[in-house]
């Protein structure tokens, strides 16, 4: 039997082709991915190119109620840009964010796992002590605040250029310490394997060892977590963002679209936060439902 | 009429690679007192025997086909409000790892209490005073000082005992000992295996022991039956088994035995293993294995058949089978 | 129990210097307090006062051990923004929080474990599915969107609940309650049914989860031999044993509420510490932050005492270490 023919029979494959919850989110996920990359060529509208908007074009109610235009499908907002098209830039920006931000997480939770775990002793307990008092603090909370520090340290004009970085890094630093402890515990575990012991008496170098013989063997459940902590990620994004310490107007992500909607709630248009609130929710619940089966999947005993 | 009947009951686990039969269509009887030796390799179907009696059965595993009779009358269909007054005080049972089957957060007094009293209408005085005999009973030294204590304060011997003391305190007719002794220390076996058949005794219970290991079942059984791969093999008086058996699989299994009375050169050892439950042979399930397999055996399964005095299921003993 | 205890605390005393000292750096090193509190025009000499003022020309270690004083004392300084007392501040926006989480946690704990008890027991029952669908709803949306959610069903379309504020409050000496008035206590639904979804969800999926794997266990197994009922099996030998990871857990989530509380103090513009926080991020407010960091960290700090001496409370098998240590038996 080949590798194609191996996979197809796998109990994977199996399980995900039984799992029409599985099968819907990665499709939804697929959608969302795909509008998201591709929307400078197949949004309907460019909400940046300013020569486009008109005022006279805001608040149009979305294509289905009374007074919408098939021009604008979800509507329009204050300033007349078309929802649709903000929506897709929008899940753009958040997806860029969330998935750099658990990138610069992996890195550093690998790295701090992998050294931890293989050196041991003193390094070890100031690496995994700091790792648990972080942990005791919500992640977005060290979000918030390592946000507000750059914030405080950076000239403002500079700081609104490099907004999007400093929520990668402010996010990644929220979220590592739960990389470190599970990378950490499986090299403890390898370590001890007769392989690495192998590579030990051979005299490859310590960084060698870590890298080339240990890292792929622990990077499977890691892998698992990181698909879990990308949904948490956009939602952080997202949260910075409505609270005002994301993203500025200009470089609008989901967050920053709801946080605009927002203050339309009570003068009736609805549809400026609900419909950015809808895609954010869709694409975090598909991550999510794709990350847990993924869990099972992989480990039928947790379940 | 005996106590319990078990007729041709078939156990089935539904999977993603079709309905594996894991008891096919198994009869015995077990008498008031008696002791049935239940043996076998791991996978054979002892203990799913056990928990299908008892109706503990681990879902998607169901009885799919037969009946167990408690007294004569039916108790594999009941409902689980009819079966629970039946468990505990018509069948008790006894499991493998007493550092599991204890509650961890309860003292052992307060999970005796409880069972007598679900059981038994005795006032909570009363019902602890039954608890601290039933602890000196099993043994437990300084019983009444000790009734407070949580599982993890006592040794693994000492928790089979508690586990027996909880399995006889409402005092059932037949307790269902599903291996009692291979978690233990191998020097304490022999006490835990003393106390139960002592106490059986003492209280007229009948004993179904499931173990893998003969010579338990040789010092303690009355009768015995061996199982492989889901069904009876053979079943009879324990000492015809263990010194004639008529089933070529017994034979093997008897071999494996070291003795200290017979000086034997060296111990024998069936070759290869039990097949799986998706691939079970033709015929009668041990023809690979057997040394006087013969054609029908590749062909027809076997039933249980007078075979002296046990009852084997094997083609040898067939009316007018000329081989021997 | 006495030794338990004291252990505890001193574990956790290191914590609290390290957030102290990042607290301090911040306060200390990050931005400028001098030229943010003076704005643009002021001579050298005005700034040497105020420098001297702040205590910003004495050695590093001073310094530190100056806020360290100060904060174990609640002085935190004054706020750039609002140039009135830090402390005072906070003073004035604890009691909201406080209600508020305290609100939420109640309802996360009351409905949350009985969903999963039940889920756990029944799992495929259709009301479970539902509970479980609902469930991931309320991981998945992020808890801003629940709050505007619940301003458009309940103040907006419905208009029965307002949709931000406290409402009337009553001051209790130091304290200012929105319990004892009808006004106050219709803000308070929207916004603790906010804060306390996702934690209700998490909650409910744990006791579920735990539930599952306990009820697979063999003394499950064994009770049910006993013919033990079903009530005794589910409620009592299942749920005390679910109970001690929970606690755990919950214990943490539930002091996240007060982190969490900064989004659903924005959504409803809720008078908190979260809010006061929020807007002092907005211009770099250090003080405040500084501050606000201290007190979650001798929050969390509290919080894990208190799930410590409950598990001592449901596991024996750790009273028996000491017992065992001091030699009784």
């Amino acid at each position: 039997m080949n590798a194609v023919a191996r996979f197809i029979d796998s109990d994977f494959l199996y399980s995900f082709r039984r799992s029409p919850v599985a099968i819907i989110s990665a499709l939804v996920a697929l959608v969302c991915v795909f509008g998201a990359i591709l929307s400078p060529w197949i949004a309907p509208h460019d909400p940046f190119d300013l020569a486009s908007l008109s005022l006279m074009d805001s608040f149009k109610p979305p294509a289905f109620m009374a007074d919408g235009e098939n021009a604008y499908l979800l509507g329009t907002d204050d300033q007349g840009r078309d929802l649709l098209s903000g929506i897709m830039y929008g899940t753009r920006i958040s997806l860029f964010v969330g998935v750099l931000a658990i990138g610069f997480a992996l890195a550093v939770g690998i790295t701090v796992g992998l050294v931890a775990g293989y050196m041991g002793g003193t390094v070890d307990a100031v690496l995994m002590r700091i790792a648990d008092v972080q942990l005791t603090f919500p992640a977005i909370l060290i979000a918030l605040l390592v946000d507000g520090v750059v914030r405080a340290v950076l000239p403002r004009e500079f700081h609104e250029k490099i907004e999007i970085y400093v929520l990668v890094f402010a996010i990644g630093i929220a979220r590592w310490p739960q990389f470190a402890r599970t990378v950490r515990g499986s090299t403890l575990v390898e370590r001890g394997r007769e392989y690495v012991m192998a590579a030990q008496v051979i005299g490859l170098s310590r960084a060698r060892i870590m890298i080339s013989h240990i890292l792929p063997n622990v990077l499977g459940p890691v892998l698992v977590i990181a698909t879990l902590n990308l949904g948490l990620a956009i939602l952080d994004e997202a949260t910075l963002s409505f609270l005002g310490v994301g993203l500025p107007p200009t470089q609008p992500s989901l967050g920053t679209l709801i946080r605009i909607g927002n203050d339309f709630l009570f003068s009736g248009e609805w549809w400026v936060t609900i419909f950015p609130g809808i895609a954010l929710a869709l694409m975090v619940l598909s991550i999510n439902l794709l990350g847990d089966w993924l869990r099972d999947a992989l480990n039928p005993r947790l379940r | 009429m005996p106590l319990l009947e078990v007729q041709n009951l078939t156990v089935e686990f539904p999977t993603r690679r079709g309905v594996l039969r894991a008891l096919d269509g198994i009869s015995f009887d077990i008498n008031a007192g008696e002791v049935l030796g239940v043996v076998g390799e791991s996978g054979a179907g002892k203990s799913l025997t056990g928990a299908a009696i008892i109706g503990l059965l681990e879902p998607p595993g169901r009885v799919a086909g037969g009946q167990i009779l408690l007294n004569g009358s039916r108790i594999d269909n009941l409902s689980r409000d009819k079966l629970r007054p039946i468990r505990g005080k018509q069948i008790g049972a006894i499991f493998q790892d007493p550092l599991t089957t204890l509650n961890p957060l309860y003292s052992v007094g307060r999970q005796l209490v409880e069972t007598i009293q679900t059981h038994l209408k005795l006032s909570d005085r009363d019902a602890r005073e039954r608890a601290v005999q039933w602890l000196e009973e099993v043994g437990i030294p300084a019983a009444r000082q000790r009734i407070d204590a949580y599982p993890h304060e006592f040794s693994g011997g000492m928790r089979q005992r508690v586990v027996i003391a909880l399995a006889l305190c409402a005092e059932p007719r037949l307790v269902i000992a599903d291996e009692p002794t291979t978690a233990l220390d191998v020097s304490i076996q022999a006490q835990i295996i003393a106390l139960l058949r002592g106490l059986t005794r003492d209280h007229g219970t009948s004993v179904m022991l499931v173990t893998h290991d003969m010579g338990v079942i040789a010092e303690t059984a009355d009768r015995v039956a061996v199982m492989y791969a889901g069904r009876i093999a053979e079943i009879g008086p324990v000492r015809d088994v263990v010194k004639h058996p008529a089933h070529p699989y017994t034979e093997g299994l008897m071999g494996s035995i070291p003795s200290l009375e017979h000086r034997v050169e060296r111990l024998r050892q069936i070759d290869g293993a039990m097949p799986r439950l998706t691939a079970i042979p033709r015929g009668c399930a041990f023809n690979p294995r057997c040394p006087k397999v013969f054609d029908r055996c590749r062909n027809d399964r076997p039933e249980l058949m007078e075979a002296g005095v046990t009852r084997a299921a094997c083609w040898l003993y067939a009316r007018g089978a000329a081989h021997v | 129990m006495f030794a338990f205890i004291t252990s505890r605390i001193l574990q956790a005393i290191p914590v609290l210097l390290v957030v102290g000292f990042i607290a301090f750096a911040l306060f200390a090193y990050v931005g400028d307090p001098v030229t943010i509190m003076l704005g643009q025009d002021y001579t050298a000499a005005q700034r040497e006062e105020l420098v001297r003022a702040l205590g910003l020309d004495q050695p590093f270690i001073v310094q530190y051990a100056k806020f360290v004083w100060a904060a174990v004392h609640g002085n935190f300084g004054l706020s750039y923004r609002l140039a009135r007392p830090v402390s005072q501040l906070i003073l004035e926006r604890l009691p909201a929080t406080i209600e508020l989480a305290v609100t939420a946690a109640a309802l996360a704990l009351l409905v949350g474990v009985p969903m999963g008890v039940y889920t756990g027991i029944r799992r495929n029952s259709p009301t479970s599915r539902l509970f479980m669908v609902f469930s991931l709803i309320g991981v998945s949306l992020p808890t801003f969107l629940i709050g505007i959610l619940l301003i458009l069903f309940f103040a907006v379309l419905l208009g029965w609940l307002p949709s931000f504020g406290r409402g009337d409050v009553v001051h209790l000496s130091h304290w200012t309650t929105g319990l004892l008035t009808v006004s106050g206590l219709k803000a308070l639904i929207l916004p603790a049914i906010t804060l306390g979804m996702f934690q209700m969800t998490l909650i409910m999926r744990l006791v579920r989860s735990e539930m599952l794997e306990v009820l697979r266990s063999d003394y499950i197994k064994f009770a049910r031999a006993r013919g033990l009922s079903e009530r005794s099996i589910n409620f009592g030998h299942a749920l005390k044993n679910t109970l001690v990871p929970v606690i755990t857990i919950v214990g943490l989530q539930l002091g996240g509420l007060v982190a969490f509380s900064i989004v659903t103090e924005t959504v409803f513009q809720w008078p908190g510490m979260g809010l006061l926080l929020v807007q002092s991020i907005g211009v770099a407010d250090i003080p405040v932050m500084s501050a606000y960091l201290l007190l979650v960290a001798v929050l969390f700090v509290a919080i894990n005492l208190i799930v410590d001496l409950l598990y001592y409370a449901v596991d024996p098998r750790l009273r028996l270490d000491r017992r065992s240590m001091t030699g009784g038996k």
